[in-house]
């Protein structure tokens, strides 16, 4: 389809703008000399509301959403995202409000409604997992690992240790090691064994120089590591801090609280478990929550209560690492988790991590008689198949199964990842996919075996209902296109 | 309230299919110790209950405040085809476009995206987007930092003083020299600048609204091989030399203003371009254009061996998202604009500006700080503490400006007022009577 820019005709517009009704001479001070004004307008495009509308509308529906069907893509926790969140974050009171308004005298007054939005998601998500404390400020999970790692080197700078190295295991999101690295540490990874993280080789991979290790529990296979306290335990005494990814804590809630593991920070992504939208790749949001002696340095400003029952940011830490975001956190992204959270209650929130646990399980099985399952025993949220036996007897790989899965009407799991599994495909269907689509699944993912036997050339080819076919990525990276040229817009 | 579909003998079915007789055998293997001993949360509610909670939360917050605050947040209209639009479930539900034959929507308004913030910033190449401002402006500086091998960095004291401490929040561990001075004037960097010095970083308009040539500035610094660094307003851009213009190497800012709501403080967008020598140290997600098998064009994620599920501990970030729903919202709002109506906004925000502007610095005793040419946003001195100033004006339902005392010390009775398009002029007459009543 043509770029908006492509569709631009000179002269054509959809501004709507409010004439001045202040003198003329006000216009005359608002030109710029010309050694402060660009030369030549940007080349946006000229079009009608309508040309507008259109694209997008027709751009949308050549995008899959979880609206439009399943999407079991592992590790991201596809679930449903209920609408009235949505109109929530839009209520005027809170969608116009300044962020800078709480911060004038007098001014917190005013916007009581949002810091207490603030204050009560922080008690619920305490609640949830066992943390003493939260902070909203990050933006997204990957946002909540840097800043979680950064308040781990706060706590090591403020007792003079001197630790240069974090421990990953090797099935970790490729985010564990880079947040780690961009914070300023060395990482070390640790091999897993029969899929979870090896509290043997652990430990003799730990030394003084530790300062933390970062895990997810289930991990990114879908396991639950059963040496959790043993792992905690060893880390503690090496006075390493025991990180939490909470990209999967949807599998555990109301059965186990990452405090209670032995996990000191932890960050939730509430794009994740808590409902909120992905948005197409954002925005989230990854609070970061910790234990309490390391509570004094989460960043500031901090939503606290006074005597009198009123909220105010409170900004007097000094052992806080700063700012990690402008304001408060992705406000509208923690507002429509607050909603779905208020929803469920505790009685609900526990049935989503029965419900998701079970629909991983019953695919587990179901799928299992034509796929190879990665750890054939009980699995968290989520299962890993690979298709290391089709890919040697059919020449079909998990690529060409995730192709053929979109021609069947399906997102497909997510693929090659984790690094620890061959040909890995990550089954992570949510709790809110019925029974007829965990069947519909089940079926098409036999159809795909079945033809992988018969006519493998035709998976090759897939997928073919979709606008484009698969894209030449190759060129793509060799010969970068990344915006429209100018001279293409004009023609 | 639940989401779940399954219904007793779904679970039942399935339990059954596994071999099990209840759910909570599959959570065996959470050894008993390590259980949760409480699960102390409040039982659910329904739609209708939590929705009327919430719109009674709302109803706590300023309701008809008339906002003369700015800082880099904008209180500007927001064209009604822009929520229709984001709000399609096909866009919003979806996740990062990994599987771009089914994702070619998303795809394309992101590389459309990415040509818009080109077009805009002059520069060669766009990401997909970052967080905010903010975390923008401390990647577009380890860039530089990784680019050059070097570890000085200078900013400017008129950046944000909110993105700066961001700045050394993120940097507290890196061995970096941070050097925070005023250097609006280029004889200025003298002495500073020197052969370590990875990057310079200036804001334009600067927070204090004024705008600036610093072609001097980004020359001084290109003789030395350091790179330069512009924060950017991305409506000011409509008129404002351009980033490539003055010589910039890489352009940030904070989207917010193009057609995302201000949200008590996010999600925001924040936009990152830069110089072609860069493309490959830059981060984030990028949309390129490619073909299929068939010669049809389309749009995939590409240049992805930066990235961490790739590269892990050796990718240029951590990053894994963008804002794509909001760089959808930013796309969608500059369409709307077009070329010549965002000039307009712009020119138009200038002018509410220069008018109230001349009101506040009629008052007796008020006057004004800098000799412009600024864009919407500028500085006053008031004869008493601008805190207070503006606390009184909160009872007469303004707020009338950020007092800047908060983040310089030094200029305690210096208040920052920001004028948009929806400020009419009759509320910038509210704004002038209240202000003189009060000092």
């Amino acid at each position: 389809m043509k770029t908006i820019f492509a569709k631009s005709r000179p002269g054509r517009r959809a501004a709507s703008l409010p004439c001045s009704r202040v003198d003329e001479r006000f216009c005359q001070m608002s030109q710029l000399p010309p050694e402060l004004r660009r030369s030549e307008p940007a080349e946006l495009p000229e079009v009608a509301e309508i040309d507008l509308v259109r694209h997008y509308t027709l751009l949308s529906r050549m995008n899959f959403g979880v609206d439009v069907g399943t999407y079991p893509l592992g590790s991201c926790t596809m679930k449903y995202n209920p609408k009235f969140t949505e109109v929530a974050a839009r209520l005027p009171g809170f969608a116009g409000l300044h962020p800078l308004l709480p911060q004038l005298r007098r001014g917190g007054l005013l916007a009581q409604g949002a810091l207490r939005v603030i204050y009560e998601l922080e008690q619920l998500l305490k609640q949830i997992t066992g943390m003493d404390a939260f902070t909203m400020q990050p933006l997204a999970g990957a946002h909540g690992e840097l800043t979680g790692i950064m308040l781990m080197a706060a706590y090591h700078h403020d007792k003079g240790n001197q630790k240069s190295l974090v421990l990953v295991p090797d099935s970790a999101h490729g985010t564990n090691p880079a947040s780690a690295a961009i914070a300023g540490y060395q990482v070390v990874t640790v091999p897993s064994k029969n899929g979870v993280m090896d509290p043997t080789a652990f430990k003799e991979m730990l030394n003084d120089q530790v300062a933390g290790v970062m895990m997810t529990n289930p991990n990114t296979v879908g396991l639950f590591n059963p040496y959790i306290a043993e792992i905690a335990e060893a880390a503690h005494q090496a006075d390493a801090l025991m990180y939490y990814d909470g990209a999967n804590l949807n599998a555990i809630m109301g059965y186990a609280k990452p405090a209670d593991l032995g996990f000191d920070i932890v960050h939730l992504n509430l794009h994740k478990t808590f409902g909120t939208p992905h948005g197409g790749g954002g925005p989230g949001a990854g609070p970061v929550g910790v234990v309490e002696h390391l509570r004094d340095y989460l960043p500031i400003s901090r939503v606290d209560m006074r005597g009198d029952g009123t909220l105010f940011l409170d900004y007097d830490h000094s052992k806080s690492i700063g700012y990690v975001a402008p304001f408060y956190g992705n406000f509208g992204v923690c507002l429509k988790a607050f909603a779905y959270i208020l929803a469920l209650g505790g009685e609900g929130l526990k049935e989503v991590s029965q419900d998701a646990v079970l629909a991983a399980n019953y695919l587990r099985v179901k799928l299992g008689d034509k796929w190879q399952v990665a750890f054939d025993r009980p699995c968290m949220h989520e299962v890993v198949f690979s298709a290391e036996d089709k890919v040697a007897r059919h020449g079909v790989s998990a690529l060409d199964v995730a192709k053929a899965l979109i021609d069947e009407g399906f997102h497909p799991p997510t693929i090659y990842f984790p690094l620890v599994v061959k040909e890995a495909m990550m089954v992570e269907p949510t709790e809110t996919e019925s029974l007829e689509n965990l069947d519909a699944l089940v079926a098409a993912m036999g159809r795909i075996a079945d033809k992988a036997a018969a006519d493998p050339e035709a998976l090759h080819a897939s997928p073919i209902t979709t606008p484009v076919g698969r894209l030449d990525e190759v060129t793509a990276a060799r010969h970068p296109v990344l915006q429209e040229p100018l001279e293409e817009a004009e023609a | 309230m639940r989401f779940t579909p399954h219904t007793p003998e779904d679970r039942s079915a399935m339990l059954a299919a596994l071999g099990l007789g209840s759910v909570d055998e599959l959570f065996a293997v959470i050894p008993e110790p390590l259980r949760a001993r409480s699960w102390d949360l409040p039982p659910g509610m329904s739609e209708p209950e939590v929705s009327q909670y919430l719109a009674k939360l709302a109803g706590l917050n300023a309701q008809n405040l008339v906002c003369f605050l700015g800082g880099g947040f904008y209180d500007h209209h927001i064209p009604a085809a822009v929520d229709a639009l984001i709000s399609r479930g096909e866009f919003y539900t979806a996740y990062t476009p990994y599987q771009a034959e089914m994702s070619q929507g998303i795809l394309q308004s992101i590389f459309e995206y990415q040509s818009a913030i080109c077009r805009l910033t002059g520069l060669d190449a766009a990401n997909a987007s970052l967080y905010d401002g903010g975390t923008a402006l401390y990647e577009a500086a380890m860039m530089a930092v990784r680019k050059t091998k070097r570890k000085k960095l200078i900013v400017c004291t008129s950046v944000s003083p909110i993105y700066r401490i961001m700045l050394r929040s993120y940097t507290i561990n890196l061995h970096l020299e941070l050097v925070e001075a005023d250097v609006s004037d280029p004889a200025a960097l003298e002495g500073l600048l020197d052969q370590d010095t990875a990057g310079l970083i200036l804001q334009n308009p600067d927070f204090f609204g004024v705008l600036h040539d610093y072609a001097p500035h980004f020359a001084a610094v290109h003789e030395l091989k350091g790179l330069g660094i512009l924060g950017c307003n991305p409506i000011a851009l409509a008129v404002a030399k351009s980033p490539a213009e003055m010589g910039a190497d890489i352009a940030v800012g904070e989207g917010q203003p193009l057609g995302l709501p201000l949200s008590f403080g996010g999600p925001y967008l924040g936009f990152m371009a830069v110089r072609e020598a860069l493309l490959r140290t830059m981060p984030g997600r990028i949309v390129g254009r490619t073909h299929d098998g068939q010669g049809r064009v389309g749009y995939c994620l590409t240049l992805q061996t930066r990235e961490q599920h790739i590269r892990r501990e050796k990718a240029t970030s951590n990053i894994c998202s963008n804002e794509a729903l909001c760089a959808l919202a930013a796309v969608i709002f500059l369409g709307l604009m077009g070329k010549q109506g965002l000039v307009e906004l712009a020119e138009l925000n200038m002018t509410q500006a220069a008018y109230a502007r001349e009101r506040l610095t009629s008052i007796p005793g008020v006057e004004p700080v800098d000799q412009g040419p600024w864009f919407n946003e500028f500085r006053v001195r008031l004869p008493i503490d601008a805190r207070v100033a503006v606390s009184r004006m909160i009872d007469k339902g303004i707020a009338a400006g950020f007092p800047l005392g908060r983040y310089y010390p030094e200029q305690a009775n210096n208040l920052l007022v920001a004028v948009t398009e929806k400020r009419s002029k009759e509320e910038i007459g509210y704004l002038a009577e209240g202000l003189e009543a009060v000092l």
